[in-house]
């Protein structure tokens, strides 16, 4: 079996893994960071959004060996300690969350946007997230913790 | 404190933020995958490829020799263990008890549904599982299958079971048919309309998963499974399936992410993973990956229908006929029947006064995965026919949507309809008014005009209706075929320091309930909101429950909890009565403390909570401790009511539908958080606007699934959807203390037919006068093209 060395959350992380295996595996599985979720088998739901050298990745479509040398950051290590992340908190002040199970890849893929555009407009927002399903908010409110989010990220006028 | 649990703190009315956000938003949740127990083993279930085949041999020896494999069990292993039950009987017309298979755990001697569980083999790690299934050599000698309604119902057509002639498991009536013949033959307009509910995916975003462990020692079993109600979960297991008493079954459902009805049934998954770890005496872990949860979730909707309305000169409905047919599915789930029936015939008088109805729907085996509750169901599919057949109306008579609406408005209250609710409160007139309001809806003319000169067709569409919610009594439902009872409970433990745990029967999968609760206790009780925390989802924890379904929870569950609360005042008061020497009808409690009337002598809650636990002065007789449970059996459902306005522009080149507006006014009763009850308003328009627009389960001749990944099954999407413009207008439900009613399924009742009639009126120019949901572009550029031939 390979090995693979890469850096999760800012900790140099070794696993023997085969080849086959995910990198949303080998983040749940091997380190047991089960903040990344599972919520379909075709790459459509985002649920297992996660960085990978600081740009959004689908978790489940990326194998652990093509992580290797890479830096990688799960929704565990976004809040500073008890601080949350803007983006956390704009999702707790805008409920733009439910059961929570969408929610990590919505709040990895949302700051993503917000890196690449400051300041999304609505449009923007609903455009960015097709690859990320909520069966609970009807969009909504996640709309507009993410503008929030974005805003108080810094990056809005 | 007043009446309605208000004391004064101004915690219910309040949008507080959720405290179940902090573990969800930082990945801290415990979602049943997300468990892991030492030496723990991993199962993959063998499905059946086809949809109906007699099963010759099951050949497992390869797959037992394959590396890590510890066990592979078949339907023949299980056989002496109990059917998966059904929680409702359902008597036909004749008065005779519906046909009701038994439904094993793992086929025996027949498939009767692609996805049906053939094998389990047990390894130490999911892929050896996975890949050892690949060797079972199972005989499937196919048949031909009933993949359909009509094919189910046509002559000859193949059985599911050889005992169900016709495919039928019963057929079924409620109201008056002489009543309803007759004011339809004297009517002086009559309309008829026929509409397909497509079938629908609940596609929780979580798949379902379960841990099985046995304990040796104890010979108890602990089950970790994605349910919504763990209690009904322990009674079908334990009592019906596997035998095993309640306190030697442990039900976990920890954090569940989303259910929307398809985590209600009691699973045959969740039998054959606890009956197994027995067998291994190692804990079994299974987790569904979105393709077998296609094949494998309880499914929605799928109702043929056709409905006939009478009205008078004067555009009063006089009577009404409907006639269903209801898919089932291959097997009966834990509430398939009781979907199609008791949840659905009844919603026929919506907000209307029409004095005669009535409603027969044959219930029909299929050779497709069980049907059971989506959001809403069986309330959307009533008040999707009964809006669209009232729109037609409007269409025939010449009388304006609004207007014909309004006529038929109940404005008397308690009404007792024709097929068997009487509502207690509601002011139609009012949510209607509102959303006219918020929509526009005078100056839609202009936006349509203007749409036409961009060479769109914009269209409106309205619809007014109530909902049925917490249905109940239990004795009512029980005499109706009900297994159950559909009470909750609610215990409160007030502890030494004023601290308060709080066990409810109900579950949180998304709803909020650790934060409303809360909002609730901490309001009556007088302490702080974060003094108060709520344990739910654990049978070893909570007293009983009934779970979460049916937008139940706050009405039911609340209201348990509400009573609870009460029993620790009166308690309380004793005590304070005690240490402040006064008579026990002379202490008044408000803002967390007991006082003695007309007196500034008083003792905080905390105080009466020690003295509770610390008891050397205190009431001769009284029991020490301050923690009351209370099991809350409601009088009645709860009705909410409401208006749903839905504007759309149509791409005739296309046939694109973009949805420009979504309106909703409704009245949902007392609202303890706005923020939450706002969210599920969104979530429910999402879900009904999904059914409207996009999504459609649906099957091959053959009984193959055709729509079984999100490559082609339309989830909505973000882009998808609009903004809603949510407004409310409130009466309080008149028989439970809070005046609470329900609102996780409103937007998935109201807004379907809204959509749809806003499609139509979109097309009307051009001759449309109905198109079947979902209204995808393919489907309306055909109507489109229908309409211009015959033009």
């Amino acid at each position: 079996m390979p090995a693979v060395t890469m850096t999760v959350n800012g900790v140099s992380r070794s696993a023997q893994v085969e080849s086959r295996t995910l990198l949303v595996e080998f983040l749940r599985e091997k380190l047991a960071l089960t903040g990344t979720h599972v919520g379909c088998d075709t790459s459509q739901c985002g649920a297992c959004v996660v960085h990978m050298n600081g740009q959004s990745v689908k978790s489940c479509t990326c194998l652990a060996v093509d992580a290797d040398g890479a830096e990688v950051t799960t929704i565990e290590a976004l809040a500073n300690g008890a601080s949350l992340h803007p983006m956390q908190e704009a999702f707790r002040e805008h409920h733009g969350l439910q059961c929570g199970f969408c929610t990590p890849g919505m709040v990895m893929s949302a700051i993503d946007l917000v890196n690449r555009n400051p300041d999304p407009s609505e449009d923007d927002v609903r455009h960015w997230l097709d690859g990320n399903f909520c069966r609970c908010t009807g969009y909504h409110n996640i709309v507009l913790a993410v503008r929030a989010g974005a805003s108080a990220m810094g990056g809005a006028s | 404190m007043s009446d309605n649990g208000s004391n004064g703190t101004g915690f219910i009315g309040a949008s507080l933020k959720r405290k179940e956000d902090a573990r969800f938003l930082t990945g801290r949740g415990r979602y049943t995958d997300d468990i892991n127990l030492p030496g723990q083993l991993y199962a993959y279930m063998l499905r059946s490829p086809v949809a109906h085949a007699n099963l010759g041999s099951v050949d497992t020896s390869e797959a037992e020799a394959a590396p890590g494999v510890h066990a592979v069990y078949t339907g023949a292993d299980m056989d002496h263990v109990g059917g998966i039950p059904t929680g409702w009987l359902i008597h036909s017309k004749d008065g005779s008890p519906m046909v009701e298979p038994k439904h094993p755990a793992m086929a025996v001697g027949k498939v009767r549904h692609v996805g049906e569980i053939v094998a389990i083999v047990v390894a130490d790690t999911g892929d050896q599982a996975r890949e050892a299934a690949a060797l079972i050599d199972v005989d499937y000698q196919e048949l031909p299958a009933a993949a359909s309604l009509a094919a189910a119902r046509a002559d000859g057509a193949p059985l599911v079971w050889d005992e169900a002639a016709g495919n039928l498991c019963y057929d079924w009536e409620v109201g008056d048919k002489a009543a309803a013949d007759a004011a339809i033959a004297g009517a002086a307009h009559v309309v008829s309309i026929d509409v397909v509910n497509q079938r629908l995916v609940p596609n929780a975003i979580e798949p379902r998963a379960a841990i099985g462990n046995f304990d040796p020692t104890t010979d108890g079993y602990t089950l970790y499974t994605t349910s919504q109600n763990p209690h009904l979960t322990r009674l079908l297991l334990g009592a019906f399936v596997l035998g095993l008493p309640e306190h030697k079954l442990r039900i976990v459902a920890p954090d569940v992410g989303g259910g929307f009805g398809s985590k209600i049934p009691h699973y045959a998954e969740e039998a054959i993973i606890t009956w197994t770890a027995g067998q291994l005496g190692r804990p079994v872990k299974w987790t569904s990956d979105r393709s077998e949860a296609f094949v494998s979730d309880t499914q929605g909707r799928d109702h043929l229908s056709t409905a006939t309305l009478g009205l008078d000169e004067d555009g009063r409905f006089v009577g009404l006929k409907v006639s269903t047919q209801a898919n089932l599915g291959a097997y009966l789930s834990t509430f398939g029947t009781c979907v199609p029936t008791y949840l659905y015939g009844i919603l026929f008088a919506g907000p209307y006064t029409t004095p005669a109805i009535y409603v027969e729907v044959e219930g029909v085996f299929t050779n497709t995965v069980p049907v059971d509750a989506l959001r809403g169901a069986g309330r959307p599919e009533a008040t999707y026919l009964l809006e669209r057949v009232v729109d037609k109306a409007a269409a025939a008579t010449g009388i304006d949507r609004v207007d014909i609406r309004r006529r038929n408005f109940i404005r008397e209250f308690p009404y007792q309809t024709p097929v068997a609710l009487q509502y207690d409160q509601g002011d139609y007139d009012a949510t209607l008014d509102l959303a006219l309001s918020a929509a526009d809806w005078d100056g839609f003319e202009a936006r349509r005009s203007e749409a036409a000169s961009r060479g769109r067709l914009r269209g409106i569409g309205i619809s007014t209706f109530i909902e049925a919610c917490g249905i109940a009594p239990s004795a009512v439902v029980g005499s109706l075929g009900a297994r159950a009872g559909l009470y909750e409970s609610g215990s409160v433990r007030v502890h030494p320091t004023g601290s308060v745990s709080v066990f409810t029967g109900s579950h949180s999968h998304g709803q909020g309930h650790e934060t409303t609760f809360s909002q609730i206790v901490a309001e009556m009780l007088g302490v702080d909101f974060e003094a108060v925390d709520v344990v739910h989802g654990d049978t070893n924890s909570i007293p009983f429950g009934m779970g979460t379904y049916g937008s139940r929870s706050l009405a039911v569950g609340g209201t348990a909890i509400y009573k609870a609360v009460e029993k620790v005042i009166a308690k309380g008061k004793k005590i304070a009565a005690h240490l402040l020497e006064a008579a026990e009808e002379d202490i008044e409690f408000a803002d967390g403390n007991f006082t003695v009337a007309g007196t500034d002598r008083s003792k905080s809650i905390g105080e009466i909570a020690l003295t509770a636990y610390v008891p050397h002065n205190y009431p001769e007789g009284l029991e020490p401790g301050l923690e009351e449970t209370a099991f809350y059996d409601p009088l009645n459902f709860t009705f909410p009511a409401g208006t749903h306005i839905a504007e759309v522009e149509v791409d005739p080149e296309t046939g694109v539908v973009e949805l420009v507006g979504v309106t909703g006014a409704d009245d949902v009763g007392r609202i303890i958080n706005p923020m939450i009850v706002n969210g599920q308003l969104h979530g429910g328009l999402a879900h009904g606007i999904g059914q409207a627009l996009l999504e459609h389960c649906e099957y091959d001749s053959e009984g193959q699934l055709v729509t079984g990944s999100y490559m082609n099954y339309t989830m909505p999407r973000a882009a998808d959807l609009p903004s809603f413009n949510i407004n409310h207008n409130t009466t309080h439900c008149t028989h439970n203390p809070l005046g609470v009613k329900g609102v996780g399924e409103v937007g998935s009742i109201g807004v379907p037919p809204a959509v749809i009639n806003a499609v139509v009126d979109a097309l009307s120019p051009l001759g449309v006068t109905h198109i079947d949901m979902p209204a995808t572009s393919e489907r309306v550029w055909q109507a489109i093209q229908a309409a211009q031939a015959q033009g």
